[in-house]
């Protein structure tokens, strides 16, 4: 059964892994030049990476972030719903038991898809490692551009380490299923394109920030870590080097939840020596920044935790599918 | 006409004695339900082992509903159906016992006629790889031509070919020649009798078309209107069966042990298919007057009982 899994799934498997293979060479290429520059420049490297690995940098990241959803599409949802079309099932399913023929077709194409997005997240988090790095230790406010996303936040986090093979298994597997719920491909590849947005917002939004209780600190303003005040409003926002800053509020001296004077908004302006000062004030003040956040150091980990979850659910979800083909047009 | 006997199926003699003869295919009650719909009800069937069995039946009879269960692509909604001993699709033993060429012949067009061949090496425990490839040579096809490629009448031999070198008990086709043209019709249907000629197996083959059956079909059954209408060895339907020619006919005035299946009105003569028990033969029946029975074809025969199943097509008096 494994040889006529591969036998049909070859062509696709060969277009995939030809094209991972095209953009780590790329990467491999302009790899060792980047990690040079970062070494060779100071607080500037940030500034200083060139046009063409900006771009690398997105088309990288968009790759990772896709691969799931794309293999989900073109792999998972058509997997049963060609056989339904094509008829072909009645001839499958007469030779061999379906559990058998669905066992095979999971477990090939699910390895196949892990390590296609294993060798492919890879490949991009060695290559952005220096980028990431840089942006991790930047305090206050980064250059402009958009090389401003930490690795832990939600717009990289899927899109660096082991969590892109997880997501992988997962919406192939998903991909499959509703092809056999709705057995017919269009609907299906549909289907899971909404699914995988929904999940992975939802799993950003609501699961992520709480896989690890989060951090809560009081910090002092200061020009070291201010990111950013509204005018309207005069709120303030503060970072924290890598960290991931799920919500923030400015307290008052009793500790209270307040806003901070409309002065602070000249804080940042002027010469270095008043805004020392104009900081300084608002410190004496009792003015405080309270954040709950995801420190930097808890990447792995929470890459970790992430990858288990959607593995796990793979594995409950493949059940799903065989007891559901089972049952299939009987 | 008959109505209140309807469900129970005319069976040949093979099955009288309740599994003396043995059964490739044994249904009891056996039913099929999609949604609201059933496609097939209340079916109680034997089939004897080693016969070249046709199915037929006109368009949405449950033919197709009927093998699906034989091969164990559909779970009955009620009663139940043994092939070869076992429940259908129930293992790898099972499904090796079975050979099964789905309607339509489909293969996987990407794959060429080798790979199939392959296909069926690898999936199947009993697979004969000497006949397979003999087969596919001796029909004149190139085992690195793309099933995609094939014309309609290759891809059944195709389809055949893989269901056949499993060496099965039990050989299922449904309707394979349905979209061919006479000519490979004609080719596929005397390759199969020379087959099933030279294998010793049983063959159960559904058709809308008797003159695709009767050539090769030693064992009819009538489905029509998703329920079994007769079954029975070809020579003793045949034998059993009359054509009743009147002026006017009566089905009440019948002598008993014979039952009117259809009555044609009109004409100088009214005409009947009759089941006829008595021991008259072909000549003439006195107690009808005027009355001569003659024999009858098996097309009209199976006509009879498909027509006896729709209400559209009865002749009311």
């Amino acid at each position: 059964m494994i040889w006529l899994t591969w036998r049909q799934f070859r062509t696709q498997a060969a277009v995939t892994f030809g094209a991972i293979t095209v953009l780590a060479a790329i990467l491999a290429a302009t790899g060792p030049q980047l990690a040079h520059l970062a070494s060779s420049s100071s607080n500037d490297f940030l500034s200083r990476v060139s046009g063409a690995d900006r771009a690398l940098w997105i088309i990288g990241s968009l790759a990772v972030l896709a691969a799931p959803a794309l293999m989900g599409l073109f792999w998972g949802a058509p997997l049963i719903t060609r056989e339904l079309d094509a008829g072909t099932y009645r001839l499958a399913w007469t030779q061999t038991t379906r559990t058998r023929w669905l066992a095979a077709k999971l477990s090939l194409l699910g390895l196949a898809a892990m390590t296609a997005a294993g060798l492919l997240s890879l490949a991009v988090t060695w290559w952005a490692s220096p980028i990431d790095a840089a942006i991790a230790s930047q305090k206050g406010i980064l250059p402009p551009g958009l090389l401003v996303f930490p690795r832990l936040s939600p717009e990289m986090f899927a899109a660096r380490g082991i969590a892109p093979l997880g997501y992988a298994a997962f919406f192939f597997v998903l991909g499959v299923t509703i092809g056999v719920a709705v057995r017919r491909t269009l609907p299906a590849m549909a289907l899971l394109l909404t699914a995988f947005a929904v999940v992975q917002i939802g799993m950003t939004t609501f699961v992520r920030p709480h896989l690890i209780p989060a951090e809560q600190r009081t910090e002092v303003i200061s020009a070291a870590n201010l990111l950013n005040i509204n005018v309207n409003n005069s709120v303030t926002v503060i970072g924290r080097p890598g960290a991931w800053v799920s919500s923030q509020q400015t307290i008052n001296a009793a500790g209270q939840p307040a806003k901070p004077p409309s002065w602070v908004l000249k804080c940042p302006a002027g010469s270095a020596a008043t805004s020392q000062a104009c900081y300084a004030r608002l410190a004496q003040l009792g003015y405080r920044q309270q954040i709950t956040f995801q420190p930097a150091s808890r990447f792995w980990p929470l890459q970790r935790n992430e990858t288990v979850i959607y593995l796990v659910l793979t594995v409950v979800l493949a059940g799903l599918c065989t007891w559901w083909t089972r049952r299939l047009l009987s | 006409m008959r109505t209140s006997s309807q469900s129970v199926p005319r069976q040949g003699p093979g099955t009288k004695e309740g599994g003396a003869i043995s059964t490739v295919l044994r249904a009891r009650g056996l039913g099929k339900r999609y949604r609201r719909r059933w496609a097939l009800s209340d079916c109680t069937l034997d089939i004897p082992a080693g016969r070249v069995v046709g199915l037929v039946g006109p368009n949405g009879a449950g033919k197709t509903t009927l093998l699906s269960l034989a091969a164990g692509l559909l779970r009955p909604t009620s009663g139940t159906i043994e092939v070869c001993g076992g429940r259908p699709g129930s293992g790898r033993g099972q499904l090796a016992r079975v050979g099964f060429v789905a309607q339509d012949t489909p293969a996987y067009a990407g794959l060429t006629i080798a790979d199939h061949l392959t296909l069926g090496a690898r999936l199947s425990p009993g697979w004969d790889a000497r006949l397979a490839a003999s087969r596919i040579r001796r029909l004149g096809m190139s085992p690195g031509q793309r099933a995609g490629s094939l014309s309609g009448g290759q891809r059944a031999q195709l389809a055949l070919t893989l269901a056949i070198a499993k060496r099965p008990e039990l050989l299922i086709l449904d309707e394979p020649v349905a979209s061919l043209d006479p000519l490979a019709r004609d080719a596929f249907l005397r390759d199969l009798h020379d087959t099933v000629a030279d294998q010793e197996l049983s063959v159960v083959h559904s058709s809308h078309l008797i003159s695709d059956l009767e050539r090769v079909c030693d064992y009819l059954i009538v489905l029509a209107a998703s329920r079994v209408q007769v079954a029975g060895e070809v020579s003793e339907l045949l034998a059993r069966h009359r054509l009743l020619t009147a002026p006017r006919i009566d089905t009440a005035a019948l002598p008993a042990g014979m039952e009117a299946i259809s009555v044609r009105h009109g004409g100088p003569h009214d005409t009947a298919i009759v089941c006829d028990d008595t021991t008259a033969g072909a000549g003439t029946l006195p107690a009808v007057p005027g009355a001569a029975l003659s024999p009858v074809g098996l097309e009209d025969l199976v006509l009879a009982y498909m027509s006896q199943s729709a209400p559209a097509l009865e002749v009311t008096r």
